[in-house]
């Protein structure tokens, strides 16, 4: 027996190498990102894997793919399924050949995420089949099974952990993975391929057709199971279901929906034979909406009548809550201990050493009445140093920024995007300010890599996913090709060339871009790029406070003196900073 | 059906909370013990507060709520004070002695407690403080404080010092083994009785 204790996104690529996977893309995105990040550090790999500019990309191609017969996966968050959601709809028309999952993760409070949307509504809107695992065990053999699925009814498949799933770790017992790979081969078919309006419509009417049987399937397959056990049920689904199983009593019945859609006969056949039904699922009401359906005189408890929030994810002690609210007795009980109260909060920070610090600094010292339009990105931290006025969606500083450019509004509008942002919806953005003559600047935070999700290569990194050296982009030439007239590129440690580069481009009229340069601290780290840590000279020392107010995690003041602590990675600017001199070079590496 | 025993492990990012909560569910393998797990990932580890889930014998969902914590392993004291309401009545507390002050006490004044003010405010419950970060220089580096904590609370878990010690030696670079199960040692030790 191998049992091992794995990652939830670890289990769900295994699983994928299990199925004999031949064709993986996606775009990293927490809590979707170590799923292609372990695919494509295996060793022995016969399959082909790519980390894909944006999440659209990475759609089609995984679509194309599974075009040519053979299995294919894409992965993203649930917000990069808006970007990918034009081809994503008309997918379901044509269908696959091969075996296509498309991994959406859902991420309920918004751990690290702009809104908490739920991608089951999508399979829905695609009439797509969805699995919703309520663990990581269950991750492995639906994803096993979401292969066959699709090529069984010849429609991509939805696959939707939350953060819950993959961020978790359960014991789990892996095959080994499988080694019967296939060939693509794209047989022309227009009918089927080229969605002209004759063919679509006639593509629509077999994807309505295919509907009942897909949902019956999920039933006969136990995706979808009840148990009778008294007069009253709960009815649950993804993450929650394994907490309402720790807390049901055994004379309550349960229903747990694994898959989409839904069997209405079947949910029908169930809630009628309860007098009271506890609907327990996270964010949207998406079971609860078919069990409201389905019910005649059955009562229906849930987040529509009050007892479960819309909003944020579920916990043990969360659905013992609900349970007791809608007079089902939970096993357990959950004290309520309030947390303690005073106690200084701990955000997450920019490291120390990290670029974008000194360009923001530099920004507030040129832009004083600047506003700031931001991206998605390690740099949405700026928002405690007051740099981050706006931030919506990937790609959307520059849009907005230009939008607020041409409103009227006489401030000048300064926004920050990353790199592997800019590559992934930035340049249309870019390209449409120059295009329109909107009057803003662009600081382009380039650190070479996609460093929030976990440091994943992009276009401008130099490297491919599985580390073949890449043609070289230059993000100047692009800027220059859209036709921005004034390009500058500045070391981000270089706080005198930044202001005087920020400086010029305030005084000039039109799109400005600046590129500030500098490779993530801590991917440089792992380069083995070392710099000799600063050190403050007491003496020297005035305590004015100014390195301080930078805000760098490895500057701390004790005794009316800054003090730089072992966190100091030498970038150098708070040397720049200090008005007295008193910060020079000299630390132990 | 018998109870899982749950830890919380709480730390600032960097720290090697994830690395302690693999030890401890390697160590669940070694014994054969069901296990879940949930970690904190993404934005929230640059230098935040960060905290992992780990219920040795569960079997449902990975989640600790709380007042349920039949342990809190803390690698910081302010974050033993953060997270106490976790903790059950009657569960055990055993954290690092030593503060990493937030970055807002600098750049924003915000009011750190004292060392001292936060044993205080943990005196009602049963919490236990060392000196993690002399014991892992004393066992040959600073970055084995994580596992200097496990030692120390290896006195409350469920798991034997042997699947422990086993889980350790897998868990971590081989270079860096003999080390580790030093820095384990030294950590049980400080709280032998």
């Amino acid at each position: 027996m191998n049992i091992r204790y794995m990652l939830g996104n670890e289990v769900i690529a295994q699983a994928c190498l299990e199925a004999e996977i031949d064709f993986a893309s996606g775009y990293p995105g927490t809590p979707s990102s170590e799923v292609i990040d372990y695919l494509r550090h295996q060793k022995d790999r016969d399959f082909y894997v790519e980390w894909s500019v944006n999440e659209k990309v990475a759609f089609e191609n995984a679509l194309a793919a599974a075009w040519t017969g053979i299995r294919s996966l894409v992965t993203m968050k649930h917000v990069g399924l808006n970007v990918a959601a034009d081809p994503l709809l008309t997918s379901a028309y044509t269908g696959v050949t091969g075996g296509f999952v498309i991994l959406s993760a859902d991420d309920p409070y918004a751990h690290s995420s702009q809104n908490e949307q739920d991608s089951r509504r999508y399979a829905l809107f695609a009439k797509i089949p969805c699995l919703d695992p309520a663990s990581v065990r269950e991750a492995h053999s639906m994803m096993r099974a979401a292969f066959a699925i699709s090529e069984e009814v010849g429609l991509p498949v939805l696959f939707r952990p939350t953060t819950r799933i993959c961020h978790s770790k359960s014991d789990v017992e892996p095959d080994v993975p499988g080694t019967g790979h296939r060939i693509g081969s794209f047989e022309r078919n227009p009918q089927q391929y080229v969605v002209i309006p004759k063919h679509t419509r006639v593509l629509h009417k077999k994807l309505n057709e295919k509907q009942p049987a897909i949902a019956e399937m999920f039933v006969d397959r136990g995706f979808n199971t009840a148990e009778v056990r008294g007069t009253t049920a709960i009815i649950s689904g993804g993450i929650a279901a394994s907490y309402a199983e720790e807390l049901i009593s055994d004379d309550v019945s349960f229903a747990k929906i694994g898959a989409y859609p839904i069997d209405a006969a079947w949910l029908k056949a169930f809630v009628d034979q309860h007098e009271t039904v506890l609907v327990i699922e996270e964010l949207s009401p998406v079971i609860e909406e078919a069990v409201r359906m389905a019910a005649t005189t059955t009562v229906v408890h849930g987040k529509m009548d009050g007892h479960l929030p819309f909003e944020g994810e579920l916990s043990p002690a969360a659905v013992a809550q609900a349970m007791t609210s809608a007079g089902f007795a939970p096993t357990k009980t959950y004290p309520v201990v309030p947390p303690e109260e005073g106690i200084p909060a701990r955000p997450p920070l920019l490291c120390a050493g990290c670029g974008h610090r000194a360009v923001f600094y530099a920004m507030k010292k040129v832009f004083k009445d600047g506003i700031f339009p931001s991206d998605i990105g390690c740099y949405t931290l700026g928002i405690q140093l007051g740099m981050v006025d706006t931030t919506i969606c990937m790609g959307a500083s520059i849009t907005v920024g230009s939008g607020i450019a041409h409103s009227g509004e006489m401030r000048p509008v300064v926004c920050t995007i990353g790199d592997s942002t800019f590559l992934h919806t930035g340049i249309q953005g870019l390209l449409n300010a120059v295009y329109n003559g909107a009057n803003m600047t662009v600081v382009i935070l380039d650190n070479r890599i996609t460093a929030m999700t976990g440091h994943q290569p992009n276009p401008n990194t130099g490297v491919t996913a599985t580390g073949v050296a890449s043609p070289p982009v230059s993000i100047e030439a692009i800027c220059r090709s859209v036709g921005a007239p004034w390009v500058e590129t500045v070391s981000s440690y270089d706080l005198t060339g930044l202001m005087q580069a920020l400086q010029t481009a305030k005084d000039r009229e039109g799109v400005k871009v600046i590129v500030a340069r500098q490779p993530c601290v801590i991917a440089a780290r792992r380069e083995g790029i070392r710099r000799k840590p600063y050190v403050v000279d007491p003496e020297i020392c005035t305590g004015c406070g100014l390195c301080v107010k930078f805000g760098c995690p490895a500057i701390e003041f004790h005794d009316g003196k800054a003090v730089i602590t072992s966190l100091c990675s030498g970038c150098s600017v708070c040397a720049d900073i200090c008005p007295a001199g008193a910060i020079h070079k000299g630390g132990k590496q | 059906m018998k109870e899982s025993f749950d830890v919380l492990i709480v730390g600032v990012g960097g720290q090697g909370t994830i690395l302690a909560s693999n030890i401890l569910g390697e160590a669940c393998l070694v014994a054969g013990v069901s296990v879940r797990g949930a970690e904190t990932h993404g934005m929230a580890q640059r230098g935040g507060s960060v905290e992992t889930h780990i219920r040795i014998g569960g079997v449902y969902g990975p989640l600790i709520s709380p007042g349920t914590a039949d342990l809190i392993i803390s690698f910081d004291l302010l974050e033993a004070l953060r997270y106490r309401h976790f903790l059950k009545t009657g569960g055990t507390i055993i954290t690092s002695d030593a503060v990493v002050i937030p970055t807002s006490a600098f750049t924003d004044g915000a009011e750190v407690p004292t060392t001292d003010e936060i044993m205080e405010r943990l005196g009602d419950v049963s919490c236990t403080a060392i000196d993690a970060a002399g014991l892992a220089v004393e066992a040959g580096t600073i970055l084995a404080q994580n596992v200097v904590m496990l030692g120390a609370a290896s006195h409350a878990l469920p798991l034997s010092v042997e699947a422990l010690r086993e889980a350790i030696s897998r868990c971590v670079p081989p270079k860096t083994v003999e080390t580790n199960i030093r820095a384990f040692e030294l950590g049980r030790a400080c709280l032998e009785q």
